[in-house]
């Protein structure tokens, strides 16, 4: 069909996506693995997530990454929104070049500079260990992840849109509210999602900034696989594997449905319909 | 007539009262300075802290650091403070030959894998980028979902793939290539192949981009003046896919030389990387001045290539605006 | 001597029967799936000539070029060049060169290291690189642009860095896509006589791919007209405009008007045409047109004439009507007539002196005159 898509790129995409996926499907497999030993399969079973629901522990972390997740991502859209905003359309105010500094950095960041340093900010401003730290450390540093998201929608943006805005009369608030925020949405909404993912993934960070009674469910999680593998963890894993695989294939299927739905508008009125 | 009846209609420009006026000027500098704030206190302020505290005196206490700045004690305190500064740590570093090692062997492991990366990033971009473009997006979902799903989770999942008993050498006796299983988990090799793994997206998204605005055109263009696919290869596509390169390995590198969760994991006992020392002067240790140090170094070494990265983000907006 | 047009032609080896074709494409079929881009088509272009191919974008005309380049190959069919078959030649062994719609001027490189590139694959010795590459420079004006990257060049020397690239290698055929697709008017007809007097004096076979009719009136040789794959008329420009073959050619080349109808009569071969509601006109150029057949008879605005008196010349055909509309374009002024029955004709009066004694406004009576040879018969 298509000259350019010769073999060779065929073979080498087909084993860079098994590469990416073949040790996830295996942890999945074993999940469901009768044995306690995550090599060697002895039939179905899902004993292992019934054991993981009665792991008080377990339950205990998993509840409290979601509400770090849920908090640090909804602030973290806000501050990564403004964030794209302000580089994007300012491009000249002093302190710009230690501002984009700022967000970009943190995207390479080794994450134990990130958590050491949040620690020893806490520990200098004598703010205790635990809940709030963990969610104060993931808002700074998914926030730029969301602005890297949102500012490559806002460069494509269609200036004269706000200023034919402007021009019918509505002021700059009024016309960020009613006409750049509807259009960056699938931006922000993805950015969010990353946010909420990075934070949910987090091991490193919170085990920096996280005291008693804040421990999330990566550091639960880690603690335990140090001990050994377990077919336990692999249910966990699985677990959380499915949400963000659904989550993101939700998403994506919105996405597709709208445009879908867009190319047949775009064809009825072309037809003149 | 219908002139007079529109210009009735319409009123003459009208000044926005003081109170909304007020509130449009502050909107502009809102926007800039609540993320501003918000990364000067929480990113850059607890790196002055991180390197105030690497310049103090280990205490056995809660922190276990001696105060240097307080300023209760006013001025003459500050002066008494700034004496106590010590470059102690530093030293401290240089005379154990471990830090040093470890320095050396974080960037040489990361340099190396971000070359496999590259070899192994490299075909799958290209592949992507020629593939039809209607499948496009649908491989470029593919390839961004798996970084979606845990990082620990990924590294964990190879545990029991490397395992002297698990499936690979299960596979590779299986298939009679081996007799004894291959030692690969605890050994540099298997860090090599977590960071592979865990940053393959990294390093295929910036490549793919720069592949695919390439204007095909340009191909076909050396074909007919005579140049052979694979000549074209290294002509064109190879040197205008540079930027991409430099992107994807520096998104690889920096954080590869701080890792700490695959060295933990699939590394051995003897495998030396800073991120793992810090970790464990940090955690095991508790001596936080000590592993201010250590991150400042790492910080130290890793300001150019974060520079690097950081002009060639600013510049690709330059170029898409 | 009587001609079509204006110009004289002393080139003219299509009219040869024993001149050899260059370029011979043999029932060419191309299929991209179930699209049908070329279709069954024969060709024949010979040495030396400039070569239009002109259509709607879709029409395939791309798609032939490409298969010359080799970068498609014919579902069907075979291109011979200079009587060898192309097929499975790779792009990089066939002697044409082609220049690309895009330019597609390597961005990493100055103007001379691009003008370079096609030569270093031939293995060509460098003080021969460096000779031909000056030779090219001088060609296109560009000398003092020779270290300069594409992005530092202007829209007009670009083309001529991409013109002098795909001719440095002294190829067999030149091949150009919309060559002047991406300049301003007024550049694209400079470059338009530039390109043709670049081929007189290179000698070089050109193919051009073309959607902009004007430009390829004014440099090729032969036109061939294409629609959906298929080839509507291979000819000269002045046979294109003055004699297309069909109701298509006529409509797609120039204005004009179409009178539609059926032939009620013909003698000596001079054709009676009524349109059913009361217009009758006398049409030569019949062709193979038969009595009772439907047939539009194409002419085209600056054939006609318009006046406010009846003219008294009994060989022409006069119709009277009401000027509808009137566009002044400077050089000329065209007139919308609407005509007893209905239908508008077009009409354009050069404007040739400053003052008009007949002046025509909205809504005049107006009588149109045309020769009853003044336009062509289409049965197509």
């Amino acid at each position: 069909m298509n000259a350019r898509w010769s073999p060779f790129n065929v073979a080498s995409v087909t084993l860079g996506l098994a590469f990416l996926y073949l040790p996830i499907v295996i942890l999945i497999i074993f999940s469901f693995n009768e044995s306690r030993l995550v090599t060697v399969w002895a039939g179905f079973s899902t004993k292992w997530y019934v054991s993981l629901f009665s792991n008080r522990g377990l339950i205990d972390a998993a509840w409290v990454t979601l509400r770090v997740a849920l908090i640090s991502a909804s602030i973290a859209t806000v501050l990564g929104t403004l964030a794209a905003i302000t580089l994007t359309r300012y491009t000249r105010f002093r302190g710009r070049v230690l501002f984009s500094g700022m967000v970009f950095a943190p995207l390479v960041m080794p994450e134990v500079i990130t958590g050491l340093s949040l620690l020893l900010l806490f520990v200098a401003i004598g703010l205790d260990r635990g809940f709030l730290t963990v969610t104060l450390a993931h808002i700074t540093f998914s926030m730029c992840f969301v602005a890297v998201v949102v500012q490559s929608r806002l460069l494509t943006f269609d200036r004269s849109l706000e200023e034919a805005a402007m021009d019918l009369g509505a002021p700059p608030v009024k016309t960020f509210f009613q006409v750049t925020l509807p259009v960056i949405l699938p931006a922000i909404i993805s950015g969010w999602m990353l946010a909420f993912t990075l934070s949910l993934d987090d091991l490193v960070i919170a085990s920096f900034t996280s005291g008693p009674g804040a421990t999330t469910l990566p550091m639960k999680i880690y603690s335990q696989v140090r001990l050994g593998v377990t077919p336990e963890i692999n249910a966990a894993c699985t677990i959380l594997i499915a949400v963000v695989a659904l989550g993101v294939i939700a998403a994506s299927l919105v996405n597709k449905r709208r445009e879908i739905q867009r190319l047949r508008d775009e064809q009825m009125a072309q037809r003149g319909a | 007539m219908s002139d007079t009846v529109l210009a009735a209609a319409r009123p003459v420009a009208s000044r926005p009262s003081v109170l909304s006026r007020t509130f449009q000027a502050m909107y502009g500098r809102l926007v800039i300075i609540i993320p501003y704030l918000w990364l000067l206190v929480f990113f850059l302020v607890p790196f002055a802290i991180v390197f105030k505290i690497s310049l103090s005196q280990t205490q056995i206490a809660m922190p276990p650091y001696a105060p240097v700045f307080s300023l209760t004690d006013g001025f003459g305190g500050l002066l008494d403070q700034l004496r106590q500064l010590s470059i102690d740590n530093y030293l401290w570093l240089t005379e154990d030959a471990l830090y040093f090692n470890a320095y050396v062997s974080s960037v040489v492991i990361a340099a190396v894998s971000t070359v496999l990366t590259l070899l192994v990033g490299y075909p799958v971009a290209y592949g992507m980028a020629r593939a039809p473009e209607s499948w496009r997006p649908t491989l470029l979902m593919l390839v961004i979902l798996p970084f979606w799903t845990s990082f620990l989770i990924r590294v964990y999942a190879w545990i029991g793939i490397l395992k002297p008993e698990g499936l690979l050498n299960q596979f590779l006796q299986g298939i009679g290539l081996i007799n004894e299983p291959l030692i690969i988990l605890n050994t540099n090799a298997a860090i090599f192949i977590g960071i592979v793994y865990s940053y393959l997206p990294f390093m295929v998204l910036p490549l793919y981009s720069a592949l695919e605005k390439m204007d095909y055109s340009l191909i076909e263009a050396a074909k007919d003046l005579g140049c052979p696919p694979i000549s074209a290869f290294w002509k064109i596509t190879f040197p205008l896919s540079f930027p991409g390169i430099v992107a994807g390995c520096l998104l690889v590198f920096i954080p590869a030389v701080g890792e700490f969760v695959i060295p933990d994991l699939l590394g051995g006992s003897q495998t030396l990387m800073i991120g793992k020392t810090l970790w464990n002067e940090f955690f095991a240790n508790r001596d936080w001045p000590v592993s201010s140090a250590v991150a400042v170094i790492l910080l130290l070494l890793l300001v150019v290539p974060i520079v690097i990265f950081q002009q060639s983000q600013a510049r690709a907006i330059e170029q898409d605006r | 001597m009587k001609s079509l047009g204006s110009i004289r032609r002393s080139f003219a080896p299509w009219n040869d029967p024993d001149a050899k074709p260059y370029i011979v494409f043999e029932n060419v079929t191309k299929r991209f799936g179930d699209f049908t881009a070329v279709n069954n088509l024969s060709l024949k272009i010979y040495e030396r000539e400039f070569f239009a191919l002109l259509g709607a974008s879709g029409c395939g005309k791309s798609t032939l070029l490409r298969m010359l380049a080799g970068f498609d190959e014919p579902t069907a069919g075979r291109i011979l060049l200079d009587g060898q078959d192309l097929r499975g030649i790779p792009p990089y062994r066939r002697p044409v060169n082609m220049m690309f719609q895009s330019y597609a001027l390597f961005p990493h490189m100055t103007v001379e290291a691009n003008i370079a590139f096609g030569l270093k694959q031939e293995g060509m010795a460098k003080a021969d690189i460096e000779k031909r590459v000056a030779e090219m420079l001088k060609l296109v004006k560009l000398e003092r642009f020779a270290k300069r990257k594409p992005h530092q060049l202007s829209g007009g020397q670009r083309q001529r860095v991409a013109l002098a690239r795909s001719v440095a290698k002294r190829p067999k055929v030149l091949l150009l896509d919309e060559p002047l697709g991406a300049l301003d008017k007024k550049l694209r007809e400079e470059t338009q006589f530039e390109l043709m007097d670049q081929q007189q004096e290179l000698g070089l076979t050109f193919v051009v791919v073309t959607h902009d009719q004007e430009e390829a009136m004014t440099m090729a040789d032969r036109i061939a007209i294409m629609d959906k794959g298929e080839v509507m008329q291979v000819a000269t420009p002045a046979e294109v405009y003055e004699a297309p073959s069909s109701r298509f050619v006529a409509g797609f080349v120039g204005n004009v008007n179409m009178i539609e109808g059926t032939v009620s009569g013909r003698e000596n071969g001079v054709a009676r045409i009524s349109d059913g509601n009361g217009l009758t006109i006398k049409a030569e150029n019949i062709g193979d047109a038969a009595a009772g057949s439907a047939v539009a008879f194409a002419i085209r605005p600056e054939k006609i004439k318009v006046s406010s008196r009846k003219p008294d010349d009994p060989g022409v055909n006069v119709v009277e009507g009401e000027i509808y509309d009137i566009a002044y374009l400077g050089d000329m002024t065209v007139y919308h007539v609407k005509l007893a029955d209905g239908q508008v004709v077009k009409a354009s009066a050069l404007n040739a002196s400053r003052i008009t004694d007949d002046p025509l406004t909205w809504n005049d009576r107006a009588f149109i005159s045309f020769r009853p040879d003044a336009g062509v018969v289409l049965t197509r």
